[in-house]
This record gives structure tokens, sequence and C-alpha cells, in this order.
């Protein structure tokens, strides 16, 4: 009896503390959401920031955040790829590898932070690209490797056995199977995980902060020489990501419309994050159900 | 007429089977040898990028933060130990670092504190009691919100949790425990989302063995599901104290920011990475200062170490098993 007693006490406090995390949870989203949408207009989302007056908008940030996410993928996602692809086929167990793996996991659980100073030090400083889109993107490069190597790694390891064997089988050389056999057959299950770090590397502030810098330059958006100073597509001038200017908005922000802008910035961030995550379920779940013919 | 002209259309086809192999391609495909070299260049290239990565992240960072020791002739020891950071201070500035290490190490445990018997417990409501929905529902939900930003946890304290502290608790709602509690609430999914994968990962047979000898769902729990998934769930909480150690702008929203150690948890406090957030943009390169802020940045990084280590032990005590 007495231990009946103790399960139903033990069971209702486990259910309490499931109920507590979604609640908080939920009602955090929630309240985001609620507070956020009602100050998003079309004018918030395409006006310039304003330093000192109410009314500013996200204009700029919102194309930078993008922009950065964008020069990020086309640096991460090959890196990426070929050093899952080392270690899920390639690799021999051994100390290299043991490295290699090591490597990874070390660049996986660095504090964001930690990689903004690196990139401080050596792309801002060392190598002269200032505070830019590009040494943000190679910060957030730093920072996202490890993510798409793991995604492509157990990609190809879900991956059959016959698949790789066929293609030997038929004498096409190891690297020959992985490019036009292999690859193929892991790429959904690649492709879900590189848009859920799309997400992630979206919103990441504390690595920009030291990189990307906490202003933007006037920008023009009828100019689109990359080599112009206030052209958007300017590798090399300094940008402000959303997030960044969520905190910088916090900490420092002297407009009148401090909580209206931080909240409707952070809805947008939230809603981007959420699309994709969505959009990565969906493809995964669409390109499931053409390979298994359901 | 349609099928006289199919015919032609089709007869060269069928009759040059090696033409169409070599219009492909997949003949010269197939014999390329450079080819295999070429991708092994680009893969071998890729993973040495990794080791390079953490070699010069390791190195640039270890340079530049001994250099307050080396250059500028700080004592280590008191560095580490020292209480007092006046930086700015024209006759005498000290730089004592402790303050902002126990404040790391205080939001760490304290957010841990928080977020651990929550998480846990939604871990083993998903993977034990609502099977069905946990992996249909929470799963996803709680998946999804380990991707929300950090800045988006930072506003939510900064919006909800400051006022509520202010109203209840008096003094100015900015204090180490409001920084606790934001990072505890930001690493509840990751915690709770890597403990009930461990939780799953332990075999049926071990709890249907516990059903058999007329254990209760709860004896099967606290004495059989949670033991054999024992290393993987501390892994599951020190992963999540990782992630609260290294979080640097969402506390230094709401942590108040003080530069003494904090008297109860109740004070405003600062740690590693909100000195950093805060001071790094407006020191010179070469300054002491500048030079202080990199020897704190390497503290960082070394305990950033040991919490890998740590997780990489219990990975392989977990292994063995």
């Amino acid at each position: 009896m007495n231990s009946k007693i103790t399960n139903r006490i033990a069971i209702s406090v486990i259910i309490a503390c499931a109920v507590a995390m979604a609640a908080i949870l939920i009602s955090m989203l929630g309240y985001i959401l609620v507070q956020g949408v009602s100050s998003i207009s079309w004018k918030f989302l395409t006006t310039s920031a304003s330093p000192f007056l109410a009314g500013g908008g996200i204009k700029d940030q919102l194309w930078n955040s993008f922009y950065v996410l964008i020069i990020t993928m086309l640096l991460t996602v090959p890196i990426g790829v070929f050093g899952g692809i080392y270690l899920a086929e390639y690799a021999k167990p051994g100390k290299l590898t043991s490295f290699i793996r090591t490597c990874v996991e070390v660049l996986a659980s660095l504090p964001s932070i930690v990689v903004g100073m690196f990139g401080m030090l050596v792309f801002v400083n060392y190598f002269g690209f200032k505070y830019s889109v590009f040494s943000g993107a190679l910060a957030l490069t730093v920072f996202n490797l490890p993510v798409i190597v793991r995604v492509t790694e157990d990609g190809f390891r879900s991956l059959s056995r016959h698949q790789k064997e066929g293609g030997l089988a038929l004498g096409l050389t190891h690297w020959h199977t992985i490019k036009t056999i292999l690859l193929p057959a892991a790429f959904p299950s690649i492709l879900t995980g590189i848009i859920l770090s799309a997400g992630r590397v979206f919103g990441e502030s504390a690595a920009l902060l030291f990189t990307a810098g906490l202003s933007t330059p006037d920008l023009d958006f009828g100019n689109w020489n990359p080599a112009a100073p206030n052209s958007p597509l300017n590798l090399f001038r300094s940008a402000e990501t959303l997030s960044v200017h969520i905190w910088a908005v916090n900490t420092g922000g002297i407009m009148p419309d401090v909580q209206t802008i931080a909240n409707g910035s952070a809805a947008v961030l939230v809603i981007c994050v959420l699309l994709f995550n969505l959009f990565a379920r969906m493809i995964g779940k669409i390109i499931n159900q053409k390979f298994s013919g359901k | 007429m349609k099928i006289g002209k199919m015919v032609t259309d089709a007869a060269p086809a069928s009759g040059g089977k090696s033409k169409l192999i070599n219009e492909k391609g997949l003949f010269s495909q197939l014999t390329d040898r450079t080819s295999e070299s070429r991708g092994k260049l680009l893969i071998y290239g890729s993973a040495l990028l990794m080791i390079v990565a953490v070699t010069a992240i390791t190195l640039f960072l270890s340079i530049q933060g001994l250099r307050a020791f080396v250059v500028d002739h700080l004592n280590f020891w008191t560095f580490i130990t020292g209480t007092e950071w006046f930086p700015d201070r024209a006759e005498n500035p000290s730089f004592g670092a402790f303050p902002f290490i126990f404040g790391s190490m205080a939001v760490t445990f304290l957010a841990a504190l928080i977020a651990t018997p929550i998480a846990i417990g939604t871990a083993i409501f998903m993977a034990e009691i609502a099977k069905k929905w946990g992996a249909k529902v929470m799963q996803p939900v709680i998946e999804i919100l380990v991707g929300i930003p950090s800045v988006v946890y930072g506003l939510i304290g900064l919006s909800i949790v400051v006022p509520f502290m202010r109203q209840h608790f008096g003094g100015s709602g900015f204090n180490l425990i409001t920084g606790a509690i934001v990072v505890g609430i930001m690493i509840l999914p990751t915690v709770a989302s890597i403990a009930a994968d461990s939780i799953r990962a332990v075999p049926d047979s071990l709890r249907q063995a516990s059903y058999a000898i007329g254990a209760t769902k709860w004896q099967t729990i606290w004495r059989v599901v949670i033991p054999a998934a024992g290393s993987s769930l501390l892994t599951a909480i020190i992963l999540g104290m990782s992630r609260a150690f290294g979080e640097a702008l969402a506390v230094q929203m709401v942590i108040g920011n003080a530069r003494n150690i904090p008297a109860s948890i109740l004070d405003p406090s600062a740690t590693l990475t909100t000195i950093i957030t805060l001071s790094m943009g407006h020191t010179t390169t070469g300054s002491v200062l500048n030079d202080a802020l990199w020897s704190l940045g390497l503290i960082l990084l070394l305990i950033s170490y040991v919490f890998i280590v740590i997780i990489r032990f219990l990975g392989r005590r977990g292994e063995k098993r």
C-alpha cells in the first residue's frame, strides 16, 4: 500500500514538472509573439533603424542577418560536408581520427563569445578584415562547422551498407561511389540538418559582437555593386545583425521606443527561427515519404 | 506518319549505346583516376581544417591571454584571487578577477540547480509515462525551443523576470539569481531533450524484469531506469552547465554588472562573459585592461576544456558499461 502511495505522489510530481516546463516555455513563446507581433508592420520591416528618434525599423539589421547567414552557409556547407564524409567514410580508427573527433567536439562546445574573441583577434585584427560581414561569417563558420560535420556523418552512417557495396561492386572508385550514390542518398537528412543549423546561426549574437560590429553604414538598396562602401552586398562593411540589435538596443539604446523595437525584433527573430524549423521538418517529411514510397 | 517518325527518331539512340555513355560522360568519369585523388584531397583538407581551427583558437587565445602576465607583469595569483577590479583607477589600478570567476560559477550552478529537476522530470514524463504524447508533441516542441536565440531569453528576463524580482524582493531586480533563472530556463530544453534520449536508450528488458517482480512504475523508474541511464543523464546536466557557463549576452542583460563579489544571491553581480562583453569594445589593443580581458577569455576557454574533458570521461564510462 505504502509503495502505491509513493508511486502516485512521485508520478504526480513528474507530471507537475512536465506541466511546469510546458507552461514556462509556452508562456515565454506566447509572450514574445503577442508582445512583438503588434509592433511588426510593413513600415517596421522596411525602414532603417534610427539612433535617437522613435519609429525606427529593422530593415538593415534584417538584411544583414540573412546576408551573414548566406555567406556563412556558403563557407560552412562544403567544408562541413567534406569533413563529415571524412569521418564517416575515410577515417580509420586510430589516433588521428580520434583527435579529429575531439576537435569537432571541442569546436561544438566552445562558448560562442570565445569564438567571437578568436574572430576578433584573427580575422578582424590580424588579417585586417575589420568589423565586417566577412569576419562575422568566418567566426560563425568556426561555430557552425561541427554541427554540419555531425549531421553529415550521421546521414552517411544511417545509409544501408548495400548502397556502398553495390557501387563498389560495379567497379566505381570509393570517391565516385560517395559522389554519385551515397551523397544523393544522404542528401535529405543533411539538408534537414543544414536548415536547422541555419536557425542557430541566424540567432547567434555573442560571436558577432566583436566580428561583425555594432553598426551598419547607411545602406543604399539601389546600389548592388559589391565594391561600393554603402552597398548592401559589400562584404567588408560592418553589419549589425538582428540579434545583436536586440542586445544593443536593450543595453545602450536611447530611443524612446526601445521596448517596442526590442519586442518587434525578437518576434521577427523567433518567427524566422520557427520557420527554419518548420521548413526543415517539412522537407524531411516530404523526402522521407518519397523514399519510403508511402 | 506518326509511328514512322517515332521509329526514325528512336533509331539512333538504340543503335549507339556506347555513344550515349560517351555523351553523358559516364565513360570518362568511370576511368577518371584523378577524380579519386581530387576528392580525397578535398576531404582530408576539410578534416585537417578542423584541427587547424581548434589549434589556432587555443594557441592565439593562449598567447594573447598570457600577455597580461608576461608583458604587463601582472601577478597570476593575485589576478585570479584578487577581489578588486578597478582597471581604470589612476593610481594603483588593480586587476582582481575573482568576482567574475565566482559569478560565472555561481550562475552555472544555480542555473543547473533550477533546471535539473524540471528538465529531468520532463524527460521521465516524455520517455516513461506519456510515451506517445511525449514523442509526438513534447519532443518536437522542445527541440524547436533549443533553437530559440539566447538574446530572446535575455529579453524575456529583462521584461518579465527583472520586474518580478524588483516587486517581490526589492532592489533593482538585476541580480545574480535573475541571471541564473534566465540561463536556467534557457538550458531547460537542451537538458530535457538529451536526458529523454538517454532514458529511451535504456533497454526495455530491464523495465520488464522490474515490473515482473512487482515493482511499481516509480520504483522501476527510480531503482532501475535512472541508475541504468546514470552517466548519460549526468552528461545532459553537464552539457547544460557548460552552455550556461558560456552564455554571454542573455546574462549580461539581467545580472546587473557589479564589480564586487555579491553578498547574497539578490545582489547584482558579473561573470567572465559579461565583463568581456561590456569592456572589450571600449579598450585599445595592447593596453593592460585589454590584455587582462584576454586573460579572462583564456580562463573561459580553459574552463570550457574542463567541461569537455568531464563530458568525454562520462561518455567513455557510459560506453564501457
